[in-house]
């Protein structure tokens, strides 16, 4: 990633024998800066060159897996500072700790009932974190045991011992937890037991300069998947260190260019879901709380599914027959389309106004009312299709339907080709509370 | 291998604009929101509490209990709201309403004059909603509140002329409403500027989403409005207006009391309206418009963690 050609070229044997399939080395260079073709084609590039083109190419930020089974999950290879430039890839990793003194089963049963329907899909918290709080190892690997045996999410092992982390790894390595964390203190062997299973390990330092430094050390020892935590705890200072290793990680600075963790913990989890909120906006690959009650991690859930959404690709709801406030056969019938903040606003506003309605959401790919009908997906056509298909007018009484305001176009089409009334609404959905009062209830 | 820190050398800044009777200052911020490492954060971001000129017709009770001993009362309300350390008042004048009381322009001036007479820091006053009404009863009301300093909206593209002029010659600053578009904004900033309001005395309304409820919108609107103004985009620098409480308490998580699987309504209300909040602070708004105490005691709790370099 970001090196030239010419960059390229300069590593390359320059033989020109064309074994590669290119007729010369700078075209090969050129193909291979492109990523249209693989190095493994050149027979003559020395060790030294491949081991400083595949350092140069790979991603800033490394893809590290975590977890095993169904609910393994990988962080990294995100590629940019703010989502409107492209997209968030990985969402972050929302973790519960548990500790090794409180019934680990309890609690874990409790996390495992964390999960929301959130627009038609469902969410989740990400990991389980076990924290040595005992300083016992065995009661640390038992706690671990205790934890794997009740959920399948994958495990954040914490502690400073590494007896305690060898004892844990050796109820849980298989099934690659990730390791908390290489201090400078220990590093070395916590590099060793976290390298026998293959298992994340968190790099941990007091400040940006001593991670960096500890991160070269841990590399010299061959390890490389690898987690960040800068040791910053206070919302400020995590905000502002988490911002500056993505942009760092981004800028190739290749000490920082891998996941980051933030700890959230905090005895008021009001504060607690709030931090873990800005965390997980702010660049945090994994985020850590205490709490597992569901007021609290939902609004975390909440944000990571709204950040994390690709802006390029808006979040559609299911085109069926929605019913707010069990309507009856004289309740309206209100057209949209199933983009989901244009099927939000109308039924947030029509149940803001106490009025009990059917939205049929027609199905436009989940783009707003404009842009489908401007992309010829919002039409006369689609509106009458799915009103029959979906059955809506068996449910009322009468022979009307409501269509959105902007495309107030389509009224005389949609008429024809439904044989019902089309009343055309407001433009937008803050307009319906005074619409139902003075059109619809007269 | 040494870190070099990487600092941005933005070139500009957001204005700086002063509101209320005693000049609170927002904005002037020289960087991206709290980092603090490349720039200033002269000002830190601010509350405001609403206060309504009826009592709400739909506000579920958890929302109503705080101020039950003041709704209808308008005055008593608002000194209520800066007992409970709003920054500033929002007194929204939904009487006006044709569909409420459809109450004429001098009887909405003269609440919002008894209002500000009644506290010391900045007033806003917003309108009923209805872009028409808001057009003959916003010049009245700047008119009564001449030298009180005050925010005044929502300016939409439809009647932003009467306000503008008005909020121009009684001294006031001006809350732009235009629907999720950085470009609309912009237009709209110029269409108010090119009648004679300093841009620096215009705060922009992206109208917002709550949590879960399209916030991601005017978040990524206020990251690219932030990066326009620290790069010399003039009409981007405008304060953010950031209407929390009316659409965190439209989200059936905020006012919904009894969903088992979601937890109990007080703390879940509150972490929706102040989560809601804390996000678009980080993305860049200035001014927060809140409902609940509780909210606007959560959210300045994290502004002053957050404000520490």
């Amino acid at each position: 990633m970001g090196l030239t050609g010419l960059e390229i070229f300069k590593q390359l044997p320059k033989k020109n024998c064309k074994e590669c399939g290119q007729p010369t080395c700078l075209a090969f260079a050129m193909q291979l800066a492109a990523g249209k073709a693989s190095l493994d084609a050149c027979p003559y590039v020395s060790d030294a060159a491949r081991e400083a083109l595949d350092s140069a190419s790979a991603p800033p930020i490394a893809l590290i897996k975590i977890g095993a089974g169904e609910k393994a999950l990988e962080l990294g290879n995100e590629t940019v500072l703010f989502r409107h430039e492209k997209r968030f890839e990985h969402p972050t990793a929302v973790t519960i700790q548990v500790s090794d003194n409180e019934d680990v089963k309890a609690k874990v049963e409790k996390i495992n009932k964390l999960v929301f329907e959130l627009v038609g899909q469902i969410h989740q918290v990400s990991m389980v974190a076990v924290a040595n709080d005992s300083g016992d190892a065995s009661k640390f690997a038992d706690a671990v045991k205790t934890a794997q045996e009740n959920t399948a999410y994958p495990l954040l092992l914490i502690s400073s011992d590494v007896a305690a982390i060898e004892a844990a790894l050796e109820v849980a390595g298989a099934n690659k937890p990730v390791v908390y964390a290489a201090d400078e203190n220990n590093y070395e062997a916590m590099v060793n037991a976290a390298k026998k299973y293959d298992a994340p390990l968190v790099v941990k330092g007091n400040d940006l300069e001593s991670l960096a430094a500890l991160v070269e050390k841990v590399a010299a020892l061959g390890y490389k998947n690898l987690i960040l935590d800068s040791g910053a705890r206070e919302t400020s200072k995590v905000l502002q260190d988490q911002t500056q290793i993505r942009r760092q990680a981004l800028k190739l600075f290749r000490p920082f260019g891998y996941p980051t963790i933030a700890f959230a913990n905090n005895a008021d989890p009001i504060v607690e879901s709030l931090n873990a909120s800005a965390f997980t906006a702010k660049y945090a690959g994994i985020v850590v709380v205490n709490s597992a009650e569901p007021q609290h991690i939902l609004p975390i859930l909440t944000l990571r599914l709204n950040v994390y959404t690709d802006p390029q690709k808006p979040i559609a709801v299911e085109s069926k027959v929605y019913e707010i406030l069990n309507p009856g056969p004289d309740a309206p019938v209100l057209i949209t389309t199933n983009f989901s903040l244009s099927y939000f606003c109308v039924a947030g506003d029509t149940e803001g106004a106490r009025q009990p309605a059917y939205i049929v959401t027609v199905d436009t790919d989940g783009i707003s009312v404009l842009t489908a009908w401007a992309a010829g997906k919002f039409t006369p056509e689609t509106i009458a299709d799915t009103v029959k298909n979906l059955g809506v007018m068996d449910k009322v009484n009468h022979k009307k339907i409501i269509i959105p305001g902007g495309v107030a176009v389509l009224s005389g089409k949609t008429a024809e080709l439904t044989g019902l009334e089309v009343i055309v609404g407001p433009g937008e959905s803050a307009g319906l509370p005074s619409f139902f009062k003075k059109q619809w209830n007269q | 291998m040494a870190v070099n820190i990487i600092k941005e050398r933005w070139t500009s800044k957001v204005a700086e604009s002063t509101l209320g009777p005693d000049g609170l200052k927002i904005g002037g911020e020289s960087t991206l929101p709290f980092m603090h490492f490349e720039g200033e954060m002269p000002n830190r971001p601010v509350t405001a509490l609403e206060v309504f000129d009826m009592e709400p017709a739909d506000w579920p009770e958890m929302l109503k209990a705080p101020y039950a001993d003041v709704l209808g009362d308008p005055v008593a309300w608002a000194k209520k709201v800066v007992d409970l350390g709003a920054d500033m008042v929002a007194l929204r004048l939904m009487s006006a309403h044709p569909d409420w009381k459809n109450a004429s322009a001098e009887e909405v001036a003269k609440t919002a004059k008894a209002v500000a007479d009644a506290i010391s820091v900045p007033l806003i006053v917003i309108g009923c909603g209805v872009e028409e009404k808001d057009g003959e009863i916003l010049p009245v009301v700047a008119e009564a509140l001449e030298g009180k300093k005050a925010l005044i909206g929502c300016v939409t593209q439809a009647n932003y002329k009467s306000i503008t002029a008005a909020a121009n010659g009684y001294g006031h600053n001006l809350i732009a409403s235009t629907p999720l578009d950085i470009n609309l904004c912009k237009q709209l900033n110029i269409l108010i500027s090119e009648m004679g309001l300093p841009l620096d005395r215009i705060a922009f309304d992206p109208l917002v989403g709550a949590l879960g409820y399209g916030i991601e919108y005017a978040y990524s609107i206020m990251e690219r409005a932030r990066l326009g103004a620290l790069t010399g985009d003039k009409t981007l620098a405008t304060p953010v207006v950031c209407f929390v409480g009316q659409e965190a308490w439209k989200a059936k998580e905020a006012k919904d009391p009894d969903v088992p699987e979601w937890g109990p309504q007080d703390e879940r209300a509150i972490l929706w309206e102040t989560t809601t909040a804390t996000t678009f602070a980080i993305a860049g708004g200035t001014i927060f418009i809140l409902r609940h105490p509780e909210s606007n005691k959560r959210f300045k709790a994290f502004i002053d963690e957050s404000m520490k370099a």
